[in-house]
């Protein structure tokens, strides 16, 4: 099997681009992905979304996509995996270059959320949820959130404060991220004071649908031009759980996280302690908390001592969100789990500028899709 | 900008009366919350004014359109034009604005039409009015911008939707209160809100209602008329922007450069909500009731689908006299009765009862 790097990143700002296309923004991550990789020939194009189908009426990505980037005739097609879509269109494109099959695949992410509003929204992005089981009966992301969290607040007897270290570290390290929708710090206070939205979430607790696209190439040894700028995928591991959370024996178990995180850290060799940088999905805070217990991270009822923010911070033991996260980005679903490799590509390059993690070598990003019924984990090390 | 885009007309025109109706059953916003978000959240105004169960915008076009006459001193049979904006046209086929002409007592030889765009439909017809009499086509001609506008219960519109208009006798500068110099619009297909046939209440974009569509047209009418006039804000005594909620305009101010103080006096949202059609001419009505002869007002209005009409006026030297000939918009604020949800809903026909 062959070694897969990423030779090139590219990425646009999360906002909300109401004067931009599904293929405005993905042509210009690819573009400057593929620029950045000194315009290698694509074999393959991965293209990870999440609700094009329903929020812009449009399916067959694959074709549109590629056509637009300016890659007609290459193969191309959509790797749909709720709110992680992009991992696991990173997953595909891993498997395609590690398997010697092809040299050079473009993995992109891409969503446009603001094609509608309000409740459209709403409905359709409670897909990757249990539509006939939560769904219809009304649970949304945030809901479903808010459940577990209240769950987890009732049986650890965690102060509701403890939940602050997560958009905390996320919007303080934003701050310095051009490509972050808030680039505004945040204290306990501001954490403290804003509205609930879906008890006992407030505006911190959960995330702000956004669009947005990032790219990634991925290549084998053959055609690596610059060892010192690419980066290595160590391993590449998706697991799943049950899709509805009652389907759970214990619903504070995120299973798909530990498996994901386990075979992970197994197949790169390594063990927890050489985690340079921790992309973790940080928001909902919840899901950043069970993401730290379930990856083994803490123990199981104690994340909310581990989630400090000064552990979490750019110096702390164990860093997250380090250029803003899920959280200050804005959550882009189909691009997120790119968005988050190439921020840890930025670190791993040491190209992080203020929010540089000193001597970056090893970082992990993970990916989940609604409850954490998919758990996509990436390992990345210099090349 | 080379090209020149203002709207001046041959004939130097101006205002020559004016006049404001604001209902007087006011909802507290504090009520919508209480009913629709159990007391949690913010809200975009303090109040908003709610038209009774016999009023209309056709009543509210006619008494607005009265107190204009009454400070023009004009005879309603001189008019050439009647031309009422608005949204909430009582009859979706069948004119507001010639029930308007003969209640206040229009001869039959003049244009009368309804407009519709949204909430720049009343500044709209002051265009149209500023192009009859400018190519003396006629003397005077009667633009009125009112409504009765739709919020759909429970949506954040809900809050600002209310209820008002005002009337302006346009007529020569050389008879006016107030001479309006140059008119500009910008405008552009820009879905942000929209209602419709046989829809009861309007859809909006939510925040696309604010940076592509609010802030965009307003902000570029006004900049456009400035560059055109070789203006500042500085030179303006008062400014008056469309005023969906009480944010809106005050940032929009902010980012143009105009002051709390030009534009606080025209800023009536927070205490009667947004009039649609009515809104910035409203608030210039009450800037008409205190300026001084010179003094210099710059209007821009917004209408979603969208776009924005900008004109700049100056006051003269007879708005002393005329403007103690009609209530004040400030007396029309006074005049309130507080109402609760449940009479608002009733008033409004809110409860539907077949």
């Amino acid at each position: 099997m062959q070694k897969v790097y990423i030779a090139g990143v590219g990425q646009v700002p999360v906002g909300e681009h109401w004067d931009k296309s599904l293929t405005n923004l993905s042509t210009a991550a690819v573009r400057s992905a593929l620029k950045e990789a000194g315009n290698p020939q694509p074999d393959i194009v991965y293209i990870g979304n999440f609700l094009a189908s329903s929020l812009s009426h449009q399916a067959n990505l694959g074709a549109l996509v590629c056509d637009e980037a300016g890659l007609r005739g290459v193969e191309g097609t959509t790797v749909e995996a709720g709110e992680a879509s992009g991992a696991a269109a990173l997953h595909m494109g891993y498997l395609a270059v590690r398997s010697g099959l092809v040299d050079c695949v473009v993995v992109v992410g891409v969503e446009k959320m603001t094609d509608m509003v309000g409740t459209e929204v709403q409905s359709a992005a409670v897909e990757s949820g249990d539509t006939d089981f939560e769904g219809m009966q009304g649970l949304t992301y945030s809901g479903i959130a808010g459940l577990l969290m209240q769950r987890y607040l009732d049986q650890y007897r965690a102060p509701r404060d403890s939940f602050a270290g997560f958009p905390i570290t996320a919007h303080n390290n934003g701050v310095n991220n051009p490509f972050a929708m808030y680039q505004k710090a945040l204290d306990l206070e501001g954490y403290k004071k804003a509205p609930v939205v879906c008890e006992p979430l407030s505006l911190y607790d959960v995330p702000t649908y956004a669009d947005g696209a990032a790219a990634v190439i991925l290549v084998s040894q053959k055609l690596l031009k610059d060892k010192n700028k690419a980066v290595m995928i160590s391993a590449s591991e998706i697991a799943t759980d049950t899709l509805a959370v009652h389907d759970r024996a214990d619903p504070l178990a995120f299973e798909a996280v530990r498996i994901s995180t386990e075979n992970a850290l197994q197949k790169a060799g390594l063990t927890r302690d050489c985690l340079d940088l921790f992309e973790c999905w940080d928001t909902p805070s919840i899901y950043g908390m069970l993401s730290l217990e379930a990856g083994g991270f803490a123990e199981r009822g104690q994340g909310w001592r581990t989630a400090a923010p000064e552990n979490m911070a750019l110096t702390g033991r164990l860093p997250i969100a380090t250029l803003g996260g899920i959280k200050a980005h804005g959550l882009v679903p189909g691009a997120a789990g790119i968005y988050q490799v190439v921020d840890a590509v930025t670190q791993l390059r040491g190209k992080a500028g203020k929010n540089q993690i000193k001597s970056a070598q090893v970082a992990m990003t993970q990916a989940i899709s609604g409850a954490a019924a998919s758990a996509i984990t990436h390992i990345l090390r210099t090349a | 900008m080379d090209e020149n885009l203002l709207l001046k007309p041959a004939r130097a025109v101006g205002i020559v009366g004016y006049g404001v109706y604001i209902p007087q059953y006011r909802l507290p916003a504090s009520e919508i919350l209480r009913v629709w978000s159990g007391d949690e959240g913010g809200t975009p105004i303090k109040e908003k004014a709610v038209a009774g169960l016999d009023e209309d915008t056709v009543t509210i076009s006619i008494e607005a359109a009265r107190n204009a006459f009454a400070r023009a001193g004009i005879d309603p049979l001189e008019l050439r034009a009647v031309w009422v904006g608005s949204e909430s046209h009582p009859y979706v086929v069948k004119p507001t604005s010639t029930i308007v002409a003969e209640a206040v007592g229009a001869s039959e030889n003049i244009q009368a039409a309804d407009l519709e765009f949204a909430c720049k439909a009343g500044t709209e017809a002051i265009v149209m009015a500023m192009g009859m009499v400018g190519s003396q086509m006629g003397e005077y001609a009667l633009a009125i911008g009112a409504d009765t506008a739709q919020g759909k219960p429970g949506d954040a519109l809900e809050f600002t939707a209310a209820s008002g208009g005002a009337a302006f006798v346009i007529g020569p500068a050389e008879n006016s209160l107030a001479t309006i110099n140059a008119a500009y619009s910008y405008v552009t297909d820009t879905p942000d809100f929209w209602r419709r046939q046989h829809q009861v209440y309007p859809e909006h974009g939510q925040r696309f209602t604010g940076e592509p569509a609010y802030f965009k047209h307003v902000s570029t009418a006004a900049r456009t008329m400035l560059d055109q006039l070789g203006a500042k804000p500085s030179d303006y005594a008062f400014a008056v922007f469309h005023q969906p909620n009480a944010k809106f305009p005050q940032r929009v101010a902010k980012e143009l450069g105009f002051s709390k103080e030009q534009i606080q006096t025209g800023l009536l949202a927070p205490v009667i909500g947004n009039t649609y059609a009515g809104a910035s001419l409203v608030g210039l009505t009450a800037v008409l009731d205190i300026a001084k002869a010179g003094d210099r007002i710059l209007v821009v209005s917004y209408g979603s689908g969208a776009g924005s009409d900008a004109f700049d006026i100056s006051v003269t030297d007879k708005i002393e006299e005329r403007r103690k000939k009609a209530p004040s918009t400030q007396q029309y604020i006074d005049r309130r009765i507080e109402i609760d949800y449940a009479t608002y809903a009733r008033y409004r026909g809110k409860i539907v009862m077949k």
